[in-house]
């Protein structure tokens, strides 16, 4: 085999071309490094909602803005409760005032009296967010700004959120809205602060009735995993494959 | 190569580099893919910990046991003991440093929030004992007459 001058020379250049390069260019992960580096995976948030009984006092959502520093007046929540009132006419009549902030004290829905002789089934039903396991909220974010944590929760980073407002958009549940003072888009966090402490979240604490709670669905001793495991459940706007985490005890098809 | 395709290749050069600069010295080092997928998990590490550090507001009631030990055992033995101190008394927060006083709300409101009557047979607010507010003594206060640590009417 011949070797020109030429040749060597090229071929040193080549060698040290690709000696050059980062060795963390050429490593290979194996399957157990990949998953120590994705992290915690015992743990995966969930919750829990009753609907049968929740009594509309709303504590949860007053609770839920002192915690979480929404403004009081505001007209945007985290979380909030709806009332569904069904008449013998097979007309449904819902509101939430205020989110059901101050709770619901009176019969009236958007000021009209209703006939309780009427009422073929009336509830209250707790809304938050979703947690999705496929968040269409956090898929349109252009900067990167909004994102799933390893444990299941999809949050903010306000100080990389430009506002664009494109999640509030996305998301099917409507669960998100635009920051009145931090003027970056807001949602729900499952009390992030709280549960990564081993507290529940505040809606939890402060609801009287256990309409509410929160849960490992990993973690198959827990009483939540237990009731979604075994009992009947359901989650809202199933049709948008966002595989909402937010599972329903006694839910009705009027509920959207 | 004639200058003509060198200087415009150089500017062009020139700024691709001042974007690459511009973006190491903006974008944190921590941000970047942190999880699973590009599409869910690229985010700014620290983020998570910002969150973390939220500050937590409701304390529960055993913190206010620690110094209200009396007022929490009378409640804990009441029908009400389902509700926490703070639903009416207000986020501990760092009580008594800051706030020194709670603002407790004791209004009318407040109990009707669970205890005006709803015919809403598919809830537990049908349960719930309930007065109607226009015909119950409308202009007093209900703490006027019954405790709120202990509802009972028997142990009034």
């Amino acid at each position: 085999m011949s070797c020109t001058r030429r040749d060597l020379i090229k071929n040193a250049c080549k060698g040290a071309a690709v000696a050059s390069l980062p060795l963390s260019a050429l490593k290979m992960l194996s399957p157990a490094e990949v998953k120590a580096s994705v992290g915690d995976d015992k743990t995966r948030w969930v919750f829990l909602v009753d609907i049968q009984k929740c009594v509309g006092c709303g504590f949860c959502v007053k609770a839920c803005k002192n915690e979480n520093e929404i403004p009081l007046n505001a007209p945007v929540t985290r979380t909030w409760v709806e009332r569904y009132v069904v008449t013998k006419d097979g007309k449904s009549h819902i509101d939430t005032p205020k989110g059901g902030r101050d709770g619901y004290t009176d019969g009236k829905i958007h000021g009209e009296e209703i006939n309780p002789d009427e009422i073929t089934k009336a509830f209250f039903v707790p809304k938050l967010c979703n947690q999705c396991e496929k968040p269409a909220c956090v898929q349109v974010c252009p900067v990167g700004a909004t994102y799933q944590t390893r444990d299941g929760v999809v949050l903010v980073d306000q100080s990389w959120c430009i506002g664009c407002g494109y999640c509030i958009m996305a998301c099917p549940y409507g669960v998100r809205f635009f920051h009145p003072e931090h003027h970056v888009a807001d949602k729900c966090t499952f009390c992030y602060h709280r549960i990564t402490k081993g507290m529940k979240t505040a809606c939890v604490d402060a609801c009287p009735f256990g309409a509410r709670q929160v849960g490992n669905l990993k973690d198959h001793d827990d009483p939540v995993t237990q009731t979604i495991m075994n009992q009947r459940v359901g989650i809202l706007k199933d049709e948008y494959g966002t595989k909402p985490q937010v599972y329903y005890i006694g839910l009705d098809e009027r509920v959207r | 190569m004639k200058n003509h395709v060198w200087r415009p290749l150089l500017v062009a050069l020139a700024g691709v580099a001042l974007l690459l600069t511009a973006r190491a010295i903006i974008v944190p080092d921590d941000f970047g893919v942190n999880g699973e997928s590009f599409t869910y998990n690229f985010y700014r590490a620290g983020s998570v910990d910002d969150w973390k550090g939220f500050k937590v507001k409701y304390r529960g009631k055993e913190y206010c046991r620690e110094c209200h030990e009396e007022k929490v055992e009378e409640n804990l033995a009441s029908p009400h003991s389902v509700i926490q101190c703070e639903n009416c008394h207000g986020p501990a927060v760092d009580h008594p440093e800051n706030p020194e006083l709670l603002p407790t709300e004791s209004t009318r409101l407040l109990c009707l929030r669970c205890h005006a009557t709803l015919p809403y047979p598919q809830s537990n607010r049908a349960e719930m004992p309930s007065v109607s507010p226009e015909e119950h003594n409308p202009d007093e206060n209900c703490v006027e007459c019954h405790n709120p640590h202990n509802p009972d009417l028997e142990a009034m």
